[in-house]
């Protein structure tokens, strides 16, 4: 008698074209998954589906709405990617993005108006990339001078963030021409970034995000601090072996991408809102999405720009739906998190496979 | 109840994983009453065999008789149910609990509620009746490794193991724990047990055995009564064909000190100090070896001098140059060199290329990189070159390193620490867990090395290494490096006893 059992099994080198098709395969899982969603939510999937094709990518101007979103992934979730190949657990992007968003505003409104524009503008990055950073150093000491775990201090200090930019706008830097509504005044015009016709997208923000994209992808791969990274990601054991100090390496790749996080918000208020306003509003949760935007990039900074436009276009989409079929806003969340869920599961299905394995003389 | 049961066997088994076959058509069994050796090189496949026999592997072929009745055993718990225990290299025990509670958590019988007096007085009749005694109070953090095998073996024995399978039981053990545990085995097959002792050392498989099986690169490469057989016989059954011993020749005259050591303390994670107060002195063309059980402070001790753990107390001079406030990165400068214990996760990355690998404490040396970057063509030049030189088989140097045996990682790793000639090697359990062949080469790497004039300290818990490779050998024992002995006024005994905590006398102490 034969029995047979199926189980899992690692494979430890997938190769490129296992990569693509799960990856694809699992993309489509997810979205039928999101039609049976919409079946039960009684809408037609197809039509579903089309809205939110033709909203993300299916127009120039959707199209231009999803680059928007993708640009600060892209930013976001390359400099995630090298943070999570050394094992360091940067959960504070968010918290890096509104910080680095405040401190844009405040050069801007500060200073910025008396510099010509691509100075002021300069300065605004300049100042949101550092301030990025610096809310990224702050985990980065703690982790390296007292051990305490970045991930969950990261993750705490978006709230400080958050709530620091509540109380910005509700309070010191509340505008006087905002007719009472809690957003700082408006940046002068000549550092509002020049948009395509008809959208919120600029090409500033899209080189910025292509060259990070290049940038980051050298450092990994063709620089001694990208070897050095990737070592203490593979065995902290043999970065202390080899003399590679920790604590340097740990705090530089935080830094790095807390400053990209950093000049996110910078694009943000200074591309898309123009002035502080509420937090979700700023960031609209990048700073998470893009640790998914990392993952689905398997790591790889050369790849975000993909998975972020991926991304941005599922975000795009979701709003086309709520608004045009009329669903609620957590349908497009559950929705979202489909996709997601199908993608992590695609991800795990990478590394292993299913083997039927047979025994023979089982019968007793 | 298997208690009954007179022979165990496992006949053509077959195992395959990838590309490596691990099995082919292996025989072995057992009687009651019975102690067979399972002997072979690391990699031979005898732990995937035991592994098949106790329910953690499927064989491809082949199949398990108890009794001459077919049985199939797909899982360790049913494994336990015919009777077949296992104790593994590695201790399965929850390190602050009790031995009672330890014992507890493993009898299926045991009561939910307050378990503890229950397994103290299974302890307390198992113990008498095979003569182990252990406190059911000790913490098993308190304990040796040889009383923690103990431990194990109550285990075994408690949920009714007629067969019993010691995975290399001896290698964690001083010679007088490995003594007292061939005592109790003896006692074992008198209360008519059946085991396996799987171990690649020859003169205790001889020491212990009624029957020796031999397996070579995963097939039965031979099998005979252990009165029959002599270490020659049996070491060529092993490897295939004749190994001779490195041939020391102390012909080298020891120059100036290279590495002087002095009242060096380093803390521990756990605490108390791990390597307290040590002093020693290497010279040039000198090996001096350290011996001890592990967990000592032998591994802190050379970690401590290469740089990648700070040290408490004490001095380092390296050719007189006091380089204790020195980073990991400027002692290898100034020519210190290091073979960690742990050769796969420390001494090198695993998913790294060879080509990655040969660069790892070098990195940052102008040699191979420039302006930040990497420079790849030089350090596939240095892998190509350790490849050759070293007789690493490799198929080429963008494989991953962990495709290779460790054999080949070990000889990778040394030719990279020597490659620039340093004045001193630390090496740690060079040859642990390495095939014979590769053994050879890395001892008769380390003996040129020597008489060109390097100082080598070098830490084995194989004596018979240490005794055949160094100058001088010193013990150490609960963090303190103890007497220090030229090789000729040492014996095997002696290092053992001192390895297990005996006092030294004072003439040693004066040595």
């Amino acid at each position: 008698m034969l029995t047979s059992k199926w189980r899992l099994e690692a494979l430890s080198h997938p190769s490129s074209v296992r990569v693509g098709t799960t990856m694809v395969l699992s993309i489509l899982a997810g979205l039928s998954l999101g039609c049976l969603l919409f079946l039960v939510m009684g809408v037609s999937p197809v039509t579903a589906m089309t809205k939110i094709a033709a909203g993300s990518f299916g127009s120039w101007y959707g199209f231009k709405e999803t680059l928007t979103k993708a640009v600060p992934l892209t930013l976001i979730g390359a400099g995630l990617a090298i943070c999570f190949r050394a094992r360091i657990w940067n959960i504070g992007a968010e918290g890096q993005l509104l910080f680095g968003a405040v401190a844009a505003t405040w050069v801007g409104l500060g200073v910025g108006q008396h510099l010509p524009g691509w100075l002021g503008i300069a300065a605004m990055f300049g100042a949101g990339a550092f301030a990025g950073g610096i809310w990224a150093a702050v985990p980065a000491f703690m982790r390296v001078r007292w051990g305490v775990n970045e991930a969950v201090s990261s993750l705490l200090l978006n709230y400080v963030a958050a709530e620091f930019v509540q109380f910005l706008i509700y309070g010191p830097w509340k505008g006087k021409t905002q007719f009472g509504f809690p957003y700082s005044d408006d940046l002068p015009n000549a550092l509002w970034l020049p948009t395509f016709y008809g959208s919120r997208l600029s090409w500033f923000p899209l080189v910025l995000a292509g060259a990070a994209v290049v940038l980051l992808t050298v450092i990994s791969t063709k620089t001694r601090f990208g070897y050095d990274v990737r070592v203490v990601g593979e065995s902290p054991e043999a970065a202390a072996y080899a003399g590679i100090p920790f604590g340097r390496t740990v705090f530089s790749i935080m830094f790095l991408s807390g400053t990209l996080a950093g000049i996110a918000g910078a694009i943000e208020i200074a591309g898309v809102h123009h002035h502080l306003t509420y937090p979700w509003s700023i960031s609209s949760g990048y700073g998470f999405t893009a640790i998914l935007t990392a993952f689905l990039a398997r790591l790889n900074p050369g790849w975000t720009w993909f998975s972020a436009i991926l991304f941005g276009g599922l975000l795009v989409g979701g709003d086309v739906i709520q608004t045009s079929l009329g669903l609620p806003f957590a349908t497009v969340n559950i929705f979202n998190g489909l996709v997601l869920i199908a993608i992590l599961a695609g991800e795990f299905m990478i590394g292993h496979r299913l083997v039927r394995i047979q025994h023979p003389g089982d019968s007793r | 109840m298997s208690a009954s049961h007179q022979r165990l066997e496992m006949l053509g088994i077959s195992k395959r994983f990838g590309s490596v076959q691990a099995n082919y058509l292996v025989n072995l069994s057992v009687t009651a009453g019975e102690v067979v050796g399972l002997l072979g090189e690391n990699g031979a496949g005898k732990s995937t065999l035991m592994n098949i026999l106790y329910g953690l592997h499927r064989p491809d072929a082949g199949a398990i008789f108890l009794d001459g009745v077919q049985i199939d055993v797909s899982s360790p718990a049913v494994a336990r149910v015919y009777g077949i225990g296992m104790v593994h290299q590695h201790f399965m025990l929850v390190q602050n609990h009790t031995v009672a509670e330890n014992i507890a958590l493993a009898l299926s019988d045991a009561p939910a509620w307050n378990p503890v007096p229950f397994a103290r007085a299974k302890i307390e009749e198992f113990g008498g009746r095979y003569g182990l005694k252990i406190d059911p109070a000790a913490r098993i953090s308190d304990l040796s490794a040889g009383e923690q095998q103990r431990v194990e073996l109550l285990k075994a024995l408690m949920g009714g193991a007629k067969w019993l399978v010691l995975d290399e039981p001896t290698s964690v053990l001083t010679p007088r724990e490995a003594d007292e545990l061939f005592i109790l085995l003896k006692r074992m097959t008198g209360e008519g047990h059946g085991i396996i002792f799987i171990s690649h050392k020859l003169d205790e498989v001889l020491a212990i055995t009624d029957r020796v099986v031999v397996l070579r690169h995963g097939r039965p490469a031979g099998e005979c009564r252990t009165k029959d057989a002599d270490q020659a016989s049996l070491a060529r059954l092993m490897i295939g064909r004749q190994i001779d011993k490195p041939s020391i020749t102390n012909l080298t005259v020891p120059g100036d000190p290279v590495l002087e050591v002095s009242g060096l303390s380093s803390a521990g994670s756990r605490g108390p100090l791990t390597v307290n107060g040590a002093s020693l002195t290497v010279r040039g063309g000198e090996i001096v070896g350290i011996a001890g059980i592990s967990g000592n402070g032998q591994r802190e001790l050379l970690e401590t001098i290469a740089g990648s753990r700070p040290a408490s107390a004490g001095t380092i001079r390296l050719c007189g140059t006091d380089i204790t406030c020195y980073d990991v990165r400027a002692r290898t400068a100034a020519g210190l060199a290091f073979v960690p214990e742990d050769r796969l996760h420390t001494g090198t990355v695993p998913s790294f290329s060879l080509v990655e690998n040969a660069i790892l404490r070098d990195a940052h040396r102008e040699l191979f990189s420039r302006h930040g970057f990497l420079d790849n063509a030089k350090a596939r030049e240095r892998s190509e070159r350790l490849i050759s030189e070293y007789e690493v088989a490799a198929p080429d140097s963008d494989t991953p390193l962990r495709t290779l045996s460790g054999g080949n990682i070990q000889k990778f790793l040394l030719g990279r620490e020597l490659d620039a000639a340093p004045k001193l090697l630390l090496a740690a359990h060079p040859t642990y867990g390495v095939d014979i062949a590769a053994a050879a080469v890395i001892h008769r790497v380390i003996l040129e090395r020597k008489s060109a004039g390097a100082a080598i300290l070098l830490v084995s818990e194989d004596l018979d290494e240490l005794l055949a490779l160094s100058d001088r050998i010193g013990v150490m024992f609960r963090g303190e490096l103890r007497v220090m002995f030229p090789r000729e006024k040492v014996t095997r005994e002696r290092i053992g006893l001192l390895m297990g905590g005996a006092p030294a006398t004072s003439e040693e102490l004066r040595c």
